[in-house]
This record gives structure tokens, C-alpha cells and sequence, in this order.
């Protein structure tokens, strides 16, 4: 039987506050949790909702209140699982005096890499993200977008089965966000466990396997992305010219939009057949039928508390 | 395990040589002790003493100032700006991270220390016009002001590990100033009776010792130090700094680190 490559058993963390540091704040509800080998994984959720928390905890950072969680079979603070997991930290600042090559090479040493291993690997993985030719540039030089970049090379330079990345894509402008994306579906493809998290859904569409929604410190949902977008698939929507025909069949219809000739309608799945046969019968042209998916969007939306907007002072 | 403690050291040191702030207090110290030969031109025939009198304590007060100002940033940098997170996501323990970053600081104390005696010497062998015998003794000077930087260095840690640095700077400058008078509360205490005796004690034997530490004047007046003060010494700064580091890493073992 495969074992999971992170197996998450009630994992949670309450906070002190408070003066007197009496009143317990829960940070994280008891999680659980199972990501499989090569799976890339979502972990979704506003601002505030856990996540960071979960990530700190599996990499023994903060200690969890209850709970435990396994990493490829072992204990997560196990030191051996750590030589196989990567991790990049949310908006990660690193050592700024140090130069790309001299930054990978501290993180290889402290993942226990000969110095054979650091001289063969390093110049590659510098190609790899991007960051080829810095050659001795301090790190306080670098934009925004060849930072992360180097947050990624750090996570993966050991060569780890499993890569933690925490909000990747957060800050950074659409042509950084694609180049992570990139960097990601490579880790992907190279058959990477990737467990990232992040509030950018299109991110979480296009690259997870599975994603999991969490808000205030509670699970609430998880499953593969195209079963929860397609949870809404049972409208389509029908676009045809000729709006005469709207008179006979606006019964079946909701959101219509009309734009000269054209009509654009969402139609229920039962009632399609006897719509298109109306419209064939009313000489109407039929330009599109689609079914109607709901976007990983419309999941979340539906999961999460929304915060009301603030009140704008008139 | 080594080699995991050797990169964290090596990184503290590299972090420390590339601070300009360190080049601008070296600077400062052989400027100062440069200008030592001038203080001489004043009260003739003192030059010599005056020179090893304000060039070690230059050394000595330098290199505190450096163990506090960089050692209260040590720990609490690391967790400001998240580094610390993709070091503790690795195979390293927490008192590797807290060793490493102790012998870190202290061999950059170390190599300042080591340039400083050399422009020392220097001005020394200009103003004598040569290098006496007893000159060497005042390598021992220097060896005791080194172990100061040791404890100096694992005490800050020691506060650092749990304080912010405003107060880890306040609360390692204040028990440097007390141990360095360490030698008056043991008086103190031996005129006292009752309780105060007891506290005075107390205090006397918890605070380091940097009386015992401070052999300048002995040095300048080209007085010999035994063998056995060199001993005590030695074991006596490893000690301490052992144990305060050894608390650092009690402390800093069970920190979440939000």
C-alpha cells in the first residue's frame, strides 16, 4: 500500500492572550488531512484563516497544541523527514549579503549535501529558476520576482520529495506569478509532492490536483478541483439569434440578456431538450449550448465567511 | 551535526564581516590607539603605560559593545525576518541554530580582536622604539579579554533568547557593569551579616566574574599573571558561557515562534 506523503491527525493550535495570557485563541481547529505521493495540493483560504499556522506547525516552528501529523510514514519533526521536504516561507526575506550561489550553498550544507553534491547541483538549479546569470549579486539587489525565485531554489536544493510553498505567487506582478507557476507545474511534472497554499484562486485551478478550503482555523471543505467546480453542472448556457423566440420560451429561461438579435440565457438541464425543440420550431439559430461549471471561485465563496465591507465614511 | 554548526557559525560570521558598522568600530580602535602616542606627549615619560592602558581597554569595551549590539540581533533577526523558518524546516536542531549562531559571533570577536592587537602592537613598538619581554605578557591581557567577549557573547544570547533587543542589550550592559564589579560585592558581602550578606553573596557568585577577568593594570605595570589565574580563568568563562548558552537553548527549545 503506497503511504501518504502527509497524513495530518488533528493537528491544532490555540494562542495565549490577553494580559494575563489566561484566554485561549484557537489559531488552528483540530485538522485532518491526507495528501498522496505526486499529488499537488491546494490549501486554500482568506487572509488570518490557518494556513500559515498548519505550514509553521509541520515545520516545527510552532509547536501544535494537539495532534500530530506524518510525513512520508514518519513523525513530522522527525530530523530524516526533514532532509525530504522543502519549504518556502510566505513573503521570505533571506540572508540579503549573500549572493544566489552563496545562499543555496548554506541551505545545502544545512541539509546535510557533500560539497561534490552543492558544486554539481547548484549551478543547474540557479539555470533552472531563472537566476543563471547573478553571478556574485548580493540578494539585496534583487527585484521582488528573482527573490522567490530564489525562495523556490532554496526549498529545492536538496532535492526533496515533498515542497512546502506558503502563499508562492502572494506580491509578486502577473509575469512573476507566471514564471512560479512555471517552477511549479515543473515540480509537478518531475512527480514532486507540492503542497502550497494560497488565497489566488486561478492558481489553485490551474495547478492542484486537490485542494482543501479552510477558514477560521476550520476545515471545510476538500476534494479533486474538477469534482467541486463541476458541482454546479446541472444549468447550461444557450445563446441563439432571433429574439422573437423569447416570447415562447422566457419560461424556461434565467439570466437572459438580450444584445440586438442575439439571446443569452442559462436554461435547467431538464428543460434544455424542450427549449431546443421550441426553438427549432420558433426558426430561431442556435449559436452555443454549454453546460454551466462552477469555478473553484464559486466553491470558496460558498465556503469561507465573507468579512462585510467596511463602512465608507460618506 | 558538525558541519550543519560550522555553516550556521561560518553565516554569523560572514553576516558580521559584511556589516560596515563593524569595519566603522575597528576603524575607530586603531584610530584610537594610534593616537595614543599623543596622550604620551602630555604626561612625558608615560607613553607606554597610557598606550596599553587605552588601547586594551579600547579592545576590551569595543568588543563588548560589539558582542551586545550584534549578539541581541542574533536570534530575534532570524525570527523578524522568517529566516529562521527555512533553516528550522531543515535537518537542524534548535541548539545547533543557537551554537551555531554563539560560535559565530565569538570568532568574529575573536578575528576583530586579533586585528586590533596587531595595530596595538604596532603603535606599541612605535612608541617603545622595540618589543620587551614583558611585552608578551600583555598577550594574556588580551587572552582574559577574550574570554570576557565568551561570556559577554553567551549571556546576550541568553537574553536574546527570550527579550526583545532593547532589553536584551539593557539587561546584558547592566550585568557586565555589575560583573565587572563583582570583586567590590564580594567585599561587600564579607562586611555585611544576615541576610544581606546572604544576597550580596548571592549576587557576587551568579553575576560573571570580570574582576577576576581584568588584569590591564597588572599587565601595564609589566607585573607577571600566574599559571593559575590563566587556568582558572580559562575554565571559568567556558564554564559559564556553557551553561548560559546552555539556558539559551532550555529557552529556546520550547519558543514557538510566531
Amino acid at each position: 500500500m503506497q503511504t501518504a506523503a502527509l497524513e495530518i491527525q488533528g493537528l491544532a493550535k490555540s494562542y495565549t492572550v490577553g494580559f494575563w495570557r489566561k484566554t485561549l485563541k484557537p489559531a488552528l481547529l483540530p485538522l485532518h488531512l491526507s495528501v498522496e505521493e505526486g499529488e499537488t495540493f491546494g490549501f486554500l483560504g482568506p487572509n488570518g484563516a490557518g494556513k500559515t499556522t498548519t505550514l509553521k506547525i509541520l515545520m516545527g516552528i510552532v509547536f501544535p497544541t494537539t495532534g500530530s501529523a506524518t510525513i512520508l510514514g514518519r513523525h513530522f519533526l522527525d530530523p530524516e523527514v526533514k532532509r525530504q521536504i522543502g519549504f518556502l516561507p510566505e513573503q521570505p526575506y533571506f540572508y540579503d549579503y549573500l549572493s544566489a550561489p552563496e545562499l543555496l550553498d548554506y541551505y545545502a550544507q544545512l541539509s546535510g549535501m557533500s560539497s561534490d553534491e552543492r558544486r554539481a547541483r547548484i549551478p543547474a538549479l540557479l539555470e533552472r529558476v531563472g537566476l543563471g546569470d547573478v553571478g556574485k549579486k548580493q540578494l539585496r539587489k534583487f527585484s521582488k520576482g528573482m527573490l522567490q525565485r530564489a525562495g523556490i531554489a532554496q526549498a529545492i536544493v536538496h532535492d526533496p520529495k515533498i515542497v512546502f510553498l506558503d502563499e508562492p505567487m502572494s506580491g509578486l506582478d502577473p509575469i512573476g506569478r507566471r514564471e512560479i507557476r512555471e517552477l511549479i507545474q515543473g515540480l509537478k511534472d518531475e512527480g514532486k509532492t507540492v503542497f502550497f497554499s494560497t488565497h489566488i484562486l486561478t492558481d489553485a485551478e490551474a495547478l492542484c490536483d486537490r485542494v482543501a478550503v479552510i477558514d477560521k482555523g476550520e476545515l471545510k471543505g476538500i476534494g479533486v478541483v474538477e469534482d467541486l467546480t463541476s458541482k454546479r453542472a446541472d444549468k447550461s448556457e444557450v445563446v441563439w439569434q432571433g429574439a422573437h423566440a423569447l416570447a415562447s420560451v422566457g419560461n424556461l429561461l434565467s439570466d437572459i440578456h438580450v444584445t440586438g438579435n442575439i439571446v443569452r440565457g442559462t436554461v435547467a438541464n431538464e428543460s434544455s431538450d424542450l427549449l431546443l425543440e421550441k426553438l427549432r420550431h420558433q426558426r430561431a439559430r442556435l449559436i452555443s449550448v454549454n453546460p454551466l461549471h462552477g469555478t473553484l471561485e464559486d466553491y470558496f465563496l460558498s465556503h469561507v465567511s465573507i468579512a462585510e465591507p467596511a463602512k465608507v465614511k460618506a | 551535526m558538525t558541519s550543519r554548526l560550522a555553516a550556521i557559525a561560518y553565516n554569523t560570521f560572514r553576516e558580521a564581516v559584511r556589516d560596515r558598522v563593524l569595519y566603522n568600530l575597528v576603524f575607530f580602535v586603531l584610530l584610537l590607539v594610534a593616537s595614543a602616542p599623543l596622550f604620551g606627549q602630555i604626561s612625558i615619560g608615560l607613553e607606554r603605560l597610557i598606550l596599553i592602558n587605552i588601547g586594551l581597554s579600547a579592545i576590551s569595551i569595543l568588543g563588548i559593545i560589539i558582542a551586545i549590539f550584534i549578539g541581541i540581533g542574533l536570534v530575534f533577526k532570524e525570527i523578524e525576518k522568517k529566516t529562521l523558518y527555512t533553516i528550522l524546516s531543515r535537518p537542524v536542531r534548535r541548539w545547533e541554530f543557537i551554537t551555531g549562531k554563539y560560535l559565530g559571533l565569538v570568532m568574529t570577536l575573536v578575528v576583530n580582536s586579533a586585528f586590533m592587537t596587531l595595530g596595538f602592537y604596532l603603535a606599541l613598538l612605535w612608541v617603545s622604539r622595540g618589543l620587551g619581554k614583558t611585552d608578551a605578557g600583555l598577550l594574556i591581557a588580551i587572552y582574559f579579554i577574550i574570554l570576557e567577549f565568551f561570556i559577554v557573547t553567551a549571556i546576550t544570547l541568553l537574553f536574546s533568547s527570550f527579550s526583545t533587543p532593547i532589553f536584551s542589550a539593557i539587561f546584558a550592559f547592566a550585568l557586565f557593569v555589575i560583573g565587572t564589579f563583582s570583586e567590590d560585592l564580594r567585599n561587600f558581602a564579607a562586611l555585611s551579616h544576615g541576610v544581606t550578606k546572604w544576597l550580596f553573596s548571592a549576587t557576587a557568585y551568579l553575576v560573571p566574574n570580570f574582576s577576576a577577568l581584568n588584569v590591564i593594570s597588572q599587565a601595564a605595570h609589566g607585573r607577571a599573571i600566574s599559571g593559575k589565574l590563566v587556568l582558572f580563568n580559562t575554565l571559568y568563562a567556558l564554564l559559564y558561557s556553557a551553561a548560559a548558552t546552555a539556558a539559551a537553548v532550555l529557552i529556546f527549545e520550547r519558543r514557538n515562534l510566531k
